[in-house]
């Protein structure tokens, strides 16, 4: 950390709890940083002299006579194009080896985007994994979540997303990576050789797990960067947001504030609401995209942290192992993307939304026979068919392995309507099943 | 709270965005001020006094301000700024004008005019010299887009005026004297097309408030049909994430038969708001054909955007509201998500170390909610005109769950209840209103029932009972189903399910991206409920419980058809006779 001329340093703490000191001292600005014993430290509260500084790696060890310095500025970043193939710390100091990043400094947390200065995203993203391009397009400028439990590839899933979007640079936020994860991180950015155009700041289970606070607005800070001094695509990655929850709980839970929710602050919401809304498409053509993950436990959705999640993202992607094919499929009914209809049967092929619809209905149905079959019940002719389509519905289309176009996907959609079905069964539009049925 | 002198006072502690304000002077609850900061001014607002200390909920980031820092009160509260050229514009929270920041991000301490001050109206007088005027008399009007805006004797006039001199017709600004009116002291008080009121007063200038008993027509089939809302009238809207909460809203902002429509977003997303500002501007008024952002008014606080401010928008929205309301006009007000104002508040409770109430929540939050929806309504005039100010508010339970504060204190408040389900959602039968659970304690007011009579016709009540009747029986019928399987109840359970899906196909779903579907008028309504209706009537003829659903997949594809038609076209009509033939070949 560089020091300044006008350092004041103490040495006189008054009070140490689990995670903040208590010092007197004088002209300290809120939201400020310090180091507190060598440790990074935020400035958390102001009352008349006294100033309380939450210590980002806990205060175990830290002596009364610990020496603090004031920085006087809030946590900043230093932003140019050598930014563009380097890993960071929660902090934005290099962790691979390299030098310092010289360029400007900007202050992280930076405010909103004027709603009026936003375009309205229009963008498709094309990812190849039809769970998401048939069902759930993404656009640019879009802020969406994988939903997935802890033991699903969703980091894996992430990393092919983001490869083969056409972005212009790739930003990974990593809040409470395994080492193995960052290191598969590492390996399949270096291996596509385009690490010129991939940014990483990366908290791992080895750092403490405050620290990880930082990342996001990290990442974002050097998004805002591309998209707006360069006007270039953005795509944030961002995970694991369940981890960034968490440590907010502790923050808050060793600060004595009332919880809500599942232990949550009372102010989750605006707290994830504050990232996510980065997520931007400018006039100019510079955007910010966001893709989370947010793991649940044991699928429950209605806990605080997804709760919060869905209501303030355009959408989740909701990942379920289907056992029926053996494969982790990108689940149609609890999936959604809601910035879909700015781009389906506009930039893809016309029949898309119908297409779509009826697939999801049909697979619905299956889901109904599946039921009754457990239930007892005798299953109808139609009932099988749709169990049939279903199968193949789940392997060819909703997999995650899946690597095709949209128009393919389409066509692949069309070949098991006809196959499993008659016209009528799969309701499509006149004009469409003229053109589209396979006989 | 008018003072001689500023009170001024120094920042003594900062907790996030709660600061205490050691002071100097008199200060009030709910005063503005400013807290001074490098070449910053930061807008904040007292929410607690203790001794000497003012406590102040800062609508900013307080990122860098330090003990010691000047403070100045404003012996105001909150205020808005009301005069013409208040439609078309976007506000944030506090009433700035977003289109006259300057810049990509917004940036704190900056504040701007609510109002165009070199604009010229043309102004047209409506009171006569010698007139006794009070607070929201008309003294004249001005058009603004199409909307007559009456321009009124200031809601802070509390005393009785004589008009002494109104302006002749003319090319005004707003700042520029259209009337001089004399107290009763004999003292002279010139006005001018604007005045400022505090958002947290409610705006009381009518003569009565009658119960609402007018229907408001908002093309949505589920709300209007089967649990209509009126004019004045207040409902709300709650529902898991995802489940179409703000398409609906934004369909009834579109649709509904009001005036002027005010758009409260609150604590939500950036981007449902750029579609609003991308759409209105090109979709057209169907009652004016002019633009609907013509009449429209946006307040948008997302929720990135300052939390205090958030607390706010809604009654800045309310008070916009109001204002229009006592010009004699149909207001239309909506915010999402009143969840995210009550968190608002929480959020500063819990910085109070307030003793908190259910889910951390304050204790009084039923209060403060009950009190919001209680300033819509329809309003008598003094000058025998009426307005009315309709309310509906989302709500975002937690987990999906109604029985969490918000939703509860909520349902106490307002008149209309549209639960949105789940289950209903992801089967994609939008809007996902749920057509049991759902109520508006309107059809029971004998006066709402004669204007529905009035307006829609004579066995229109009745008919609106069936329908009700045919989904509940539809849904004991499929319970029944799935115990005993298909072949395990007799085939007319079978019949009664589907004529219950048929009133759901017809009738609920409705497509909001639909040119022709996405808004329905009364006169339609009418006519497709009695035409489904009378296939609910019907006795039909079935040898095996598959050809049901067979049957009545056939007749709802062709009823949709008829949805997506223009009403009465050849196409309608060329599906209606496909439709007849079909249903007559079956029926016994
Ligand atoms: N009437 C409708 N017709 C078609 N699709 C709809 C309809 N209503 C909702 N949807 C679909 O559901 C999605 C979510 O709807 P919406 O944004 O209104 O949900 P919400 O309840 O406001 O969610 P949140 O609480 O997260 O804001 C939409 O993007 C759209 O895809
Ligand atoms: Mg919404």
């Amino acid at each position: 950390m560089e020091s300044q001329a006008f350092q004041k340093i103490y040495t006189k703490l008054n009070n140490i709890t689990k995670a903040t000191v208590t010092l007197k001292a004088a002209d300290v600005g809120y939201d400020e940083i310090a180091t507190v014993h060598g440790r990074m430290a935020q400035v958390v509260k102001l009352m008349g002299d006294e100033v309380t500084l939450q210590v980002f790696s806990g205060t175990e060890g830290i002596p009364t006579n610990a020496e603090v310095t004031f920085m006087g500025r809030p946590p900043q970043l230093k932003v140019s194009d050598d930014l563009g193939g380097r890993f960071f710390n929660a902090f934005g100091d290099p962790i691979d080896g390299g030098p310092h990043v010289e360029g400007e400094v900007r202050d992280i947390g930076s405010p909103s985007v004027n709603p009026v200065r936003r375009k309205q995203p229009s963008q498709l993203i094309a990812t190849g994994i039809a769970g998401i391009d048939l069902n759930n397009s993404l656009v640019s400028g879009q802020k969406i979540p994988f939903f997935a439990d802890p033991d699903q590839p969703y980091n894996q899933v992430m990393a092919s997303v983001a490869l083969r979007a056409k972005a212009d640079k790739i930003i990974l936020g990593g809040m409470g990576l395994t080492n193995d994860d960052y290191l598969f991180f590492k390996n399949i950015f270096e291996n596509a050789g385009e690490l010129d155009r991939i940014v990483s700041f990366v908290n791992t289970t080895d750092d403490p797990p405050v620290e990880r606070l930082l990342v996001p607005d990290m990442a974002l800070t050097a998004a805002e960067y591309f998209a707006v001094d360069k006007n270039e695509s953005v795509l944030v990655l961002l995970t694991d947001m369940t981890l960034f929850a968490d440590a907010l709980s502790i923050v808050s839970n060793r600060m004595d504030q009332i919880p809500s929710k599942d232990s949550m602050p009372g102010s989750l919401y605006s707290d994830l609401a504050r990232i996510y809304e980065k997520a931007v498409q400018f006039p100019s053509g510079g955007s910010i995209t966001i893709i989370a993950v947010t793991t649940l436990s044991g699928g429950d959705i209605t806990h605080a942290i997804p709760d919060n999640t869905g209501y303030i993202t355009e959408g989740q992607l909701f990942l379920r192992r289907d056992t029926d094919i053996g494969k982790v499929i990108v689940d149609p009914f609890r999936s959604l993307s809601r910035l879909k209809q700015l781009v389906i049967g506009k930039q893809t092929r016309e029949d898309h939304p119908q297409v779509m619809n009826a697939a999801i209905r049909l697979y619905a149905d299956a889901a109904n026979a599946r039921t009754k079959l457990e239930n007892g019940f005798d299953l109808t002719d139609y009932d099988e068919r749709t169990l049939e389509f279903a199968k193949s519905y789940s392997d060819k289309l909703l997999a995650i392995d899946v690597n095709v176009d949209t128009d393919t996907m389409l066509n692949i959609a069309w070949e098991l309507f006809s196959k499993h079905f008659n016209k009528a069964e799969v309701g499509v539009k006149g004009e469409f099943t003229e053109k589209y049925w396979q006989k | 709270m008018e003072r001689k002198n500023k009170t001024t006072g120094k920042v003594a502690g900062i907790v996030a965005n709660l600061v205490t304000v050691k002071v100097d002077g008199p200060v009030a609850q709910n005063e503005i001020c400013f807290i001074y900061h490098n070449d910053e001014r930061l807008m904040a607002e007292v929410i607690k006094v203790i001794g000497v200390n003012a406590y102040v909920q800062v609508f900013e980031s307080t990122r860098g301000v330090r003990v010691g820092s000047d403070v100045e009160f404003e012996g105001h509260m909150l205020e808005v700024t009301l005069g013409p050229g208040i439609l078309s514009r976007n506000y944030d929270g506090l009433q700035n004008d977003l289109d006259k920041m300057d810049g990509v991000f917004l940036t704190r301490g900056e504040y701007t005019d609510p109002l165009n001050r070199e604009v010229k109206w043309e102004f047209k007088p409506l009171a006569k010299a010698g007139e006794t005027v009070s607070a929201g008399s008309w003294l004249g009007e001005v058009m603004e887009n199409s909307i007559p805006h009456r321009i009124m004797v200031p809601f802070k006039m509390e005393k009785r005026y004589e008009v002494k001199s109104v302006v002749d017709e003319g090319e005004y600004t707003v700042d520029e004297t259209i009337a001089v009116v004399v107290d009763e002291d004999g003292k002279e008080i010139p006005l001018t097309m604007v005045q400022k009121w505090p958002v947290k007063m409610p705006v009381k200038v009518y003569k009565h408030k009658p119960r609402p008993f007018k229907l408001l027509e908002t093309g949505v089939r589920c709300i209007d049909t089967l649990n209509p809302i009126t004019e004045g009238g207040t409902g709300f809207i709650p529902g898991p994430f995802g489940t179409g909460k703000t398409v609906l809203q934004h369909a009834i902002s579109k649709q509904a038969e009001a005036d002027i429509v005010i758009i409260a977003a609150c604590g939500e997303r950036a981007n449902e708001v750029v579609e609003i500002f991308t759409e209105f501007p090109e979709l057209d008024d169907p009652r004016t054909g002019r633009k609907l952002i013509e009449r429209t008014t946006i307040i948008a606080n997302t929720s990135n955007m300052p939390v205090a401010a958030r607390e706010a928008s809604v009654y800045t929205a309310m008070t916009l509201a109001e204002y229009y309301r006592t010009m004699g006009l149909k207001v239309l007000l909506m915010a999402d998500s009143t969840s995210r104002w009550a968190q608002a508040l929480r959020e500063m409770s819990n910085r109070l170390e307030e003793l908190p109430g259910p889910d951390a929540f304050p204790m009084d939050l039923s209060a403060v909610i009950s009190n919001f929806y209680a300033r819509a309504g329809f309003v008598y005039l003094p000058n025998g005109e009426t307005g009315s100010i309709t309310f509906i508010g989302t709500v975002s339970p937690a987990g999906g769950n109604l029985k969490e504060p918000v939703t509860e204190s909520t349902r106490k408040a307002a008149r209309c209840f549209y639960g949105l389900s789940q289950a209903r959602a992801d089967s994609k039968r939008y809007p996902a209103i749920d057509p049991i659970d759902s109520y508006s304690k309107y059809l029971e007011y004998p006066e709402v029932q004669e204007n529905l009579v009035e307006v829609v016709g004579e066995e229109w009540l009745g008919e609106v009972l069936k329908a009700k009747d045919v989904l509940l029986r539809g849904k004991e019928a499929m319970e029944q189903i799935n115990i005993l399987g298909d072949d395990g109840v007799p085939i007319s359970f079978h019949d009664r399910f589907w004529k219950s899906e048929l009133v759901d196909f017809v009738i609920l779903q409705q497509d909001a991206f639909d040119s022709i579907d996405a808004s329905t008028p009364m006169k339609r309504q009418k006519y497709m409920l009695a035409k489904v209706l009378k296939v609910a009537d019907s006795e039909f003829e079935f040898a095996h419980f598959e050809e049901v659903s067979g049957f009545f997949k056939e007749i709802i594809n062709f009823f949709k058809q008829m949805n997506y038609s223009e009403f009465e076209s050849e196409e309608f009509k060329k599906h209606e006779n496909r439709l007849e033939d079909l249903i007559k070949e079956r029926r016994n």
